[in-house]
């Protein structure tokens, strides 16, 4: 049986990157609770826009939580206050009527407010793109299991590769530091062969465009491996930090 | 930039000596409370131990100096990590709630680090900076804590020195690298149990004092 809940929402409402935003109170009756949190916003968003009015915008793609494009902070926690889940896949029965729910956007100096709720991640794709890739030659596909990978390491890696990208960590940490996204992708190309040759240059590269991107530090609060939708663990922080120290203290990289 | 900057620069390089410094308060913390528990044994074990400690002579100086060395850099990194770290996020949110990843210990270090300065500052000036040539250091100790806002003062210092400890302790490993699935769980215990220690340990001598004077 599907049941109706009456919410009161407060709403970040900022025009664009450089103008000054508000919080503003909008009114969302009669939500399912069988909706997701972000098709509750869809129906506020009509209201708005028959009203006349600019619809809320925030992030959005897959809706299957795979994809890294949605996420807010919900009444101060980023994705809302489930465990292990995208805000596509947090619904509405998670909420009791009356209920007054806060939304906001990350809030980092590396993540700019575009619109409303819409943060600019792009900082995350500059990580990657100093180091976050193994340079392999083109030609003819290796044989399967020509590299003996330890079934242990493996899934080790593939917990790491989980991470969606979606920048709750950032969000969710007192210090804003993006240290799980960038642990994650260090720890799983340091843990496979493929990725080895380049580990130490990789490290030293990865955290110094963190640093440079603006992101904080890390206090090891473990906000972010609570708050993080994969549940990626903090081990892999300690992973890049021994990766870090070996390239930077015993490599003979620079 | 050279190799050496360019590593210890950055963010996890800051922390690195943040953790190194800090383990090796913590291993003085352990060698200051086993001299300690000297006190319980009367004036004349104390006095002695103090004495067997300074006729180390030019050794406890260059002991002292590496200390305040020591003290610097986790002082100094500290502040640069804080400043850095409120400088991220320049917008705070209207609502702050914890996932449950933050502990008493690591959302206070800042301030119970802040406190610990005072108190190191009022510890030396006490025994320390004091005349110590008519007097033993058992009567100099005795004097102080048997007023009791000054026991009092000394008993809330190290519920914040074992405060700041349960959190620095687990996260020096962590900072270190050192996390494994088999030790994680041990140092995180070792680390409780060691802040416990520093409580009682420490904490009890004034209230021993207050009792005996």
């Amino acid at each position: 049986m599907s049941k109706t809940i009456n919410l009161t929402l407060k709403v970040w409402r900022q025009k664009g990157p450089d103008v000054k935003g508000k919080l503003e109170t909008y009114q969302a009756d009669g939500i399912s609770t069988d909706m997701s949190f972000l098709e509750m916003i869809d129906v506020i968003n009509e209201k708005l826009t028959r009203d006349g009015k600019d619809p809320i915008a925030f992030d959005h793609d897959c809706r299957e939580g795979i994809c890294g494009m949605c996420g807010c902070v919900v009444n101060g926690r980023a994705h809302g206050p489930e465990k292990g889940t995208t805000l596509c896949q947090l619904h509405m029965r998670h909420f009791s009527n009356g209920d007054t729910v806060v939304i906001e956007p990350w809030r980092s100096r590396a993540f700019k407010v575009i619109k409303d709720l819409v943060v600019d991640r792009s900082a995350f794709d500059k990580v990657i793109q100093a180091g976050g890739y193994v340079s392999v030659n083109t030609g003819g596909a290796p044989d399967a299991n020509a590299i003996p990978i330890p079934q242990v390491i493996a899934e080790t890696a593939m917990d790491a590769a989980a991470c969606i990208g979606c920048g709750a960590c950032v969000a969710s940490c007192p210090n804003a530091s993006a240290m799980l996204f960038v642990s994650a992708k260090v720890s799983q190309l340091s843990l496979l062969p493929q990725g080895k040759p380049e580990a130490a240059k990789r490290a030293l590269a990865m955290v110094r465009k963190m640093d440079e991107m603006g992101f904080g530090n890390c206090t090891n609060e473990a906000e972010c491996e609570a708050e993080c939708p994969k549940e990626i663990s903090i081990s892999h922080i300690a992973r890049m930090n021994r990766e870090f120290l070996k390239a930077g203290l015993f490599s003979s990289e620079k | 930039m050279n190799w050496f900057t360019n590593t210890f620069g950055t963010s996890i390089g800051k922390k690195l000596m943040m953790s190194c410094t800090g383990l090796a308060f913590c291993g003085f913390l352990a060698v200051h409370l086993a001299g300690n528990l000297t006190l319980y044994g009367g004036a004349d074990l104390f006095n002695a131990y103090a004495e067997h400690l300074h006729s180390l002579g030019p050794l406890l100086t260059v002991a002292e100096f590496g200390m305040l060395a020591f003290a610097c850099i986790h002082i100094l990194s500290a502040l640069v990590l804080y400043l850095e770290n409120l400088k991220a996020r320049p917008t705070r949110y209207a609502v702050n709630k914890n996932a449950g990843g933050r502990t008493i210990g690591s959302s206070t270090m800042p301030y119970t680090g802040l406190i610990l300065i005072g108190f190191i500052t009022l510890h030396l000036i006490n025994f320390h900076f004091v005349d110590k040539t008519d007097r033993t250091i058992f009567e100099i100790v005795s004097a102080a804590l048997s007023n009791p806002g000054l026991a009092l003062a000394y008993v809330a210092a190290m519920i914040v020195a074992a405060i700041h400890v349960s959190h620095g302790f687990w996260s020096a490993f962590q900072t270190l690298g050192a996390n494994h699935p088999k030790y994680m769980p041990i140092i995180k215990k070792a680390g409780l149990i060691f802040s416990l220690l520093i409580a009682v340990g420490f904490g009890f001598i004034p209230v021993y004092f207050s009792i005996i004077s």
